[in-house]
């Protein structure tokens, strides 16, 4: 075998759980090279906590799903592969779901029907699809870790850009604007902040995703330039699937009007 | 009778147009995306959504109502849920293949997309966190796909038109899809004065 099969990202050696966090967390970072799982990473970033228990109540379904799918991946039969995973996902989505309405209501109440959602997050089930079922359970537990906190901290700092531009607060303390918690001058001169309202609803979170993903195209197209590999880039997982699937359909569609 | 014909129309344009399932929930958004190149496809994804969705509402706030809620299994609605969506899906396509083929033709090619799709489970988990009644369910599915069709129609409309515009390089593709949604999500907030 040569070197650079058993290298895996950022020069760990592969498969080990340091590898598999850190290929998560920055080499395929989930939501900003991926573009995978981008519902919730829309709909939850209203604000940095908001943004931070869901990319903790993720990385928690996806870790332990990860593990369990890897030790019965010799007993689940290849054709019924598919509900089985969502079987194994959707009860620790149960499982994630209960422990909230316990001990979080608040962020429970807040989040609302996107957690139970988790279990149709492309991450959780391409993950498990794509390692899980072909890897033993330690790397698949720590490529879970991995991928969950990578998503974690892609959507805390997106909620807490929304927040600060749109409410001018970080972690739910203000910053800008009126009553900031700044004192003296400084304070006084952040309070004539306005806050631009836009950012924090519904508008804000397409602006501030397009803005994002057209700074990592921007990223790839200079990679590009100096001749590194980017075939790791891509856009929208889910979409991706479906904008193929389109394509071919108004292929045919085509065809048959030529004929 | 007035009143509650009232109320369900009052429903119908809550789900479809003040809380459009995309544009003010974002559930959906991967055909939302992913299938809004031409109108032709996104009026066939809309069709095929509007016919799974309302179909999918209807039984799951059966089940919830009849099975899950009188054995105090409420907890286990998003297993049952994602499992029976599933199976409906593939039922669906096998009815349609043998006996409607017409229709078939038209939506086939888009159901096997829908399995996954976040709209369907959404919409059906709210019905019950909302407390709806079985027909209350099923008008809300299917006022939530109209809205979904609705927006997916209109952002292939514009995403036609721009198909040659000259825009930066970065912005080409995902991007602009989105900003254009961005955009559009801020006209449809003007619906929120119909509550």
């Amino acid at each position: 075998m040569s070197a650079d099969v058993k290298t895996g990202a950022l020069g760990f050696k592969k498969d080990t759980p340091a590898e598999r966090f850190f290929n998560g967390l920055i080499a395929e970072n989930p939501t900003l090279v991926l573009m995978i799982g981008m519902c919730p990473t829309l709909a939850v970033t209203s604000s940095a906590i908001n943004g931070l228990g869901m990319g903790l109540a993720t990385t928690f379904v996806l870790s332990l799903s990860n593990a369990v799918i890897a030790a019965l991946r010799k007993v689940i039969p290849g054709t019924v592969r598919i509900p089985s995973f969502i079987v194994v996902i959707a009860s620790f989505v149960t499982l994630v779901q209960l422990l909230m309405q316990a001990y979080v209501p608040a962020l429970n109440s807040a989040l609302g029907v996107y957690i139970p959602l988790i279990v149709v997050n492309c991450i959780i089930f391409g993950r498990a699809e794509a390692y899980a079922s072909k890897h033993g359970i330690v790397p698949s537990f720590f490529d879970g870790i991995g991928m969950g906190i990578g998503f974690t901290c892609a959507i805390t700092i997106i909620g807490l850009i929304r927040e600060f531009i749109g409410a001018g607060t970080a972690f739910d303390v203000q910053i800008l604007g009126e009553g900031t918690v700044v004192p003296g001058p400084v304070g006084a001169f952040l309070a004539g902040y306005h806050p631009i309202s836009i950012f924090v609803q519904q508008a804000g979170a397409f602006f501030v995703l397009a803005f994002l993903i057209a700074i990592m195209n921007k990223v790839k197209s200079n990679l590009e330039k100096k001749g590194k590999d980017t075939s790791k880039f891509q856009q929208g997982c889910c979409s991706s699937e479906e904008e193929k699937a389109a394509d071919k359909i108004i292929a045919e569609k085509e065809e048959k009007e030529a004929e | 009778m007035g009143a509650t014909i009232l109320n369900l129309v009052g429903l119908m344009i809550s789900a479809s147009l003040v809380n459009n399932v995309v544009l003010s929930q974002f559930l959906g958004l991967c055909p939302f995306l992913g299938v809004s190149k031409k109108t032709d496809t996104a009026i066939g994804m809309g069709g095929a959504c509007v016919f799974v969705i309302t179909l999918a509402s209807l039984v799951c706030s059966i089940i919830y109502k009849f099975i899950l809620n009188p054995l105090d299994l409420s907890y286990l609605q998003t297993i049952v849920f994602i499992l029976v969506i599933a199976m409906l899906v593939q039922f669906v396509e096998m009815i349609l293949k043998k006996y409607i083929v017409s229709l078939y033709r038209a939506l086939g090619v888009y159901l096997p997309l829908i399995t996954t799709n976040c709209a369907v489970l959404g919409v059906a988990l709210n019905n019950v966190t909302d407390g709806y009644s079985i027909l209350e369910s099923t008008i809300c599915g299917f006022a939530t796909a109209v809205g979904f069709t609705i927006a997916i129609v209109i952002l292939a409309g514009l995403r036609e038109k721009m198909e040659y515009n000259d825009i930066p390089a970065p912005f080409k593709g995902m991007p602009l899809v989105l900003l254009t949604s961005g955009l559009m999500a801020i006209a449809f907030t003007g619906f929120s004065a119909l509550k």
